[in-house]
């Protein structure tokens, strides 16, 4: 009798029985125990390699020893720094062999179906239950995510039974080697990530957006790449009308990254997110104290008005309020008041100015910003310029705002405060969740590529001359 | 343009293994045909520092891979993709007869892997590297469980793969220098097997009443093991190496209580007084001593104590009644054991007595007495302190780096076959 009927089979007859958890568990346990001496059932044998890897690295997660033709469910469950359960699952049946490969089989369904060696990433969401609006993201990058990848059996009600097998899965953002450095110099706040070896190294300058605070996660995994990277505080969240965001600030940190001992000065390029994309253009087209190397803008946009302080670029913002819609589900979808930014040729940065190569990152079904619109826009500027050789742009269909290292889970939309009303709203930030991760993933490593173009130099016979 | 300009790309994936996993190093960024040296740096836990480097050439298009790229010198040579950490050796100006082990299995073995400019041998601590990376190496798998035993008087430490089990159950045996040596067991639980590592020669109830262990205390270990709610009571295996393949072969064979699912027995020999204790047993050796022989070297060579192999039956475990499989790992140059003499008397038995079928013999030319977990490097002779006797001596274990390199990763790769084939 195979160990899973013989289970099966106990707790049908020990139901009527059994008014207690502890006393069901005892009595399953009783007869896997007698079931041992009699069965020589197989024991299925699950495995995922590595079991340590960065975040941005693939794994194997194959599942031996079944019968053939068997139906399984493969199951993910990470329990957040804020408590929450994430979870995704697939739905597969073993091969002749009595084998399933998530990299070279097809999940019939769960939260990915076809051919998805990360599905079991990417496709996670909060369980059912969960609050709303839950955004997934690690603060504390010293330690690992964990994850329970478990093999059930069946596809329907495969929650009801005990996994046939389990296994933990850690995934870092940082390398082994990496230090971390707090910073606190020059009135400037952000953590620094030095990559492991003599050096020096390329610099990158890194900041996220509007929903402010301090994130570490991608440049400790930039630094694990090879990049000395600051990640930038520039404004707790909900305090952007109030933060001192002179655009000194951002220059400063840029030649804390720049003078840093380990740091080659020349190589030092910057890299942002959503607003943080509006800085980087910013620094890049109006600083007389910056140069950066190269530029990394995804999701963002060149509407930021020539002279005046960040801290006035939400006045652009509050001005087109009234332009915030709002879908069926009351999320707030904020395109439009890019859209009619972009229509004020005064609130504008001149990228004909920009003297280093950028690359811009946007997804079609932004709806938090028209990024793309601003792509096309910014490229007719390069153009005009004779600038046009400067510009890569990568632009994915079905793709949102948040558009992340890859393997996070999508976000379509989360909670937000509203800098100007300190509303606590749900921002609609768009995408499909299978093709927001596969731009995730190509961007990522395209974004990788062209930081190792611009800032590690090639040694060809080309570069001598 | 100077050399700090040109900016190398070194890196090792996964960053982050298992022991017994094997890495990709790649170098990138350097100038086609560019000679440079990929050096392992290692400082084991009792402080000595050990080294393993490899010399190479680029690619035209600026790469080594060193997977796929010959090694043209150094502590390795040829396509070597594990080389950096099997050809390991104490760096020059080291204490002799130095062994690594790894004593503590919750942190990771620390490897710092940096590419050099030139094809260099020496002096490494000396210069700035072009880059370099830390590597982790890892005994324990996210989620094993470390539980230390110590219910029955026993000293042992039980290894828990994570999941809800019930998993199958191993008894881990390893040799006449005693102590609690956890690493083997840690790696077998990370491969799903819960392992109870035994110290059996100088457990805390030997060090108090000065009296070396029984039978029972193997049995009471079984039992453990067979009564924990997580372990398959009727998958337990026994895994033995030097003198504790002479435990596992005589409780597989007499013992009443423990019934082995299957035995894996490495560098060990059946030759024993039958009816022995554990101290008999080690006695029975002993009075051997005068066979001793030494190396030029003067190193201790031991294998004769046994030899030759008795004819007499009650100086042999009775192979030929074993009911479960036994695979048989031995070094054809162990000096430490006659090993291969004592597999080819095993087969022969268990031959005579019809239960050869349950018999796998992995044989290795050239491979030495410590037939370790994959990469761990290859000790030809080390400090060893005989248990009964408390002399250090110096004792050659035998082997050729290279082959017996190659034996370890085949051996264990076999031996997780067969406890799977056998357990699950």
């Amino acid at each position: 009798m195979s160990l899973e009927r013989c289970l099966s089979f106990s707790r049908a007859t020990l139901r009527s029985v059994c008014f207690t958890k502890q006393h069901l568990q005892r009595c399953v346990h009783i007869c896997v125990r007698r079931s041992s001496t009699m069965s020589q059932a197989a024991l299925p044998i699950l495995s995922v390699f590595p079991s340590r890897a960065l975040v941005d690295e693939k794994f194997k997660v194959l599942v031996e020893n079944l019968p053939p033709g068997c139906p399984v469910t493969i199951h993910s469950l990470h329990h957040s720094e804020d408590q929450d359960y994430w979870e995704a699952y697939g739905h597969y049946i073993s091969d002749d062999r009595g084998k399933v490969s998530v990299s070279d089989d097809l999940s019939f369904g769960g939260t990915y179906t076809g051919k998805e060696p990360m599905g079991l990433l990417w496709s996670m969401r909060p369980v059912l239950g969960s609050r709303k609006g839950l955004r997934l993201r690690k603060m504390n990058v010293c330690t690992p995510m964990l994850m329970d990848i478990s093999v059930y059996s069946r596809h329907d009600g495969f929650r009801d039974q005990a996994p046939l097998a389990s296994v933990l899965i850690e995934r870092w953002y940082m390398a082994p080697g990496v230090r971390r450095i707090d910073i606190r110099e020059r009135g400037v706040r952000g953590t620094l990530f030095i990559p492991p070896g003599p050096g020096p190294f390329p610099g990158l300058l890194d900041m996220w957006g509007g929903g402010g605070g301090l994130l570490e996660y991608r440049s400790a995994l930039l630094a694990s790449h090879g990049y000395v990277s600051l990640a930038l505080e520039y404004f707790s969240p909900g305090q952007l009308q109030t933060a001192d965001l002179e655009f000194n600030y951002f220059e400063t940190a840029f030649n804390i990254v720049k003078d840093h001992p380990q740091v080659m000065p020349h190589r030092v390029g910057i890299f942002g997110l959503s607003l943080g994309s509006i800085v980087t253009m910013a620094l890049a087209v109006e600083s007389r104290i910056v140069r950066p190397r190269c530029c990394v803008c995804i999701s963002g946009n060149h509407c930021f008005p020539p002279g005046r302080t960040l801290a006035g670029i939400t006045g652009e913002v509050d001005m087109n309020y009234d332009k915030v819609r709002v879908d069926e589900n009351n999320y707030h979808i904020w395109r439009d008041v890019g859209l009619a930014i972009m229509k004020e040729p005064s609130s504008k940065l001149d990228m004909g100015k920009i003297n280093c190569p950028i690359l811009l990152v946007n997804g079609h079904d932004d709806q938090n910003w028209p990024t793309v619109e601003s792509a096309e826009d910014i490229a007719e500027m390069m153009r005009a310029a004779g600038k046009e050789h400067l510009l890569t742009r990568l632009e994915y269909p079905d793709t949102g705002h948040l558009i992340e290292p890859p393997f996070s889970p999508h976000f379509r939309a989360t909670n937000f405060i509203v800098n100007l009303t300190k509303e606590k709203v749900i921002m609609l930030w768009g995408g499909q969740t299978k093709p927001h991760s596969d731009a995730q993933e190509d961007s990522w490593r395209r974004i990788l590529t062209f930081l190792q173009q611009h800032l590690y130099c090639s040694p060809s016979p080309k570069a001598r001359l | 343009m100077d050399r700090k300009q040109c900016c190398v790309k070194l890196s090792v994936q996964p960053s982050r293994g298992l022991m017994d996993e094997k890495f990709i190093v790649l170098v990138q960024n350097v100038w086609p045909g560019f000679q440079l040296t990929v050096h392992a740096l290692h400082q084991c836990e009792d402080g000595h520092s050990w080294e393993a480097f490899g010399h190479y050439a680029a690619d035209a298009t600026g790469t080594v891979n060193v997977s796929e790229d010959p090694s043209l010198g150094g502590t390795y040579s040829g396509v070597e993709p594990m080389g950096l950490l099997w050809s390991l050796r104490p760096v020059p100006g080291s204490k002799p007869g130095l062994r690594m082990r790894k004593m503590n299995v919750q942190t990771p073995m620390e490897v710092t892997i940096s590419v050099y400019q030139g094809h260099q041998t020496e002096g490494f601590v000396d210069q700035v590297p072009l880059a370099g990376v830390l590597v982790e190496r890892w005994y324990m798998a996210p989620g094993v469980r470390r539980i230390p035993i110590t219910e029955g008087g026993l000293t042992a430490t039980l290894f828990l793969p994570p999941g809800p089990g019930p998993f199958p159950g191993l008894l881990d045996l390893w040799g006449g220098g005693g102590k609690l040596v956890e690493y083997r067991a840690s790696l077998l639980a990370s491969h799903g097997i819960a392992s109870l590592a035994l110290d059996y020669l100088t457990p805390k109830i030997t060090i108090e009443t000065r009296k070396m262990v029984g039978i029972e205390y193997f049995e009471t270990a079984y039992r453990v093991l067979q009564q924990h709610p997580q372990v398959f009571s009727s998958r337990i295996a026994m895994l033995g190496l030097s003198f504790g393949t002479s435990i596992t072969l005589k409780m597989a064979a007499y013992s009443e209580v423990v019934k082995l699912r299957c035995a894996v027995c490495v560098s060990g020999s059946h030759v024993q007084p039958v009816d022995g204790s554990v101290e008999q047993i080690l006695g029975y050796f002993h009075k051997n001593g005068g066979k001793t022989r030494f190396s030029e070297e003067n190193e201790a060579i031991w294998r004769d104590l046994l030899l030759p192999i008795p004819t007499d039956s009650s100086l042999k475990v009775d192979v030929g009644r074993l009911q479960c499989p036994l695979l048989l790992v031995v070094g054809e140059d162990d000096q430490n054991w006659p090993a291969y003499e004592s597999a080819m008397d095993m087969k022969e038995m268990m031959e005579r007595a019809g239960n050869s079928h349950l018999l796998t013999i992995l044989s290795y030319p050239n491979a030495g007495h410590l037939i370790e977990p994959p990469y761990t490097p290859h000790a030809r002779s080390s400090f060893f302190r005989t248990v009964n006797t408390r002399e250090k001596m110096m004792a050659l274990w035998g082997g050729e780096t290279v082959a017996h390199s190659r034996a370890q990763e085949d051996a264990w790769r076999k031996t997780l076959v067969f406890l799977r084939e056998n357990l699950f």
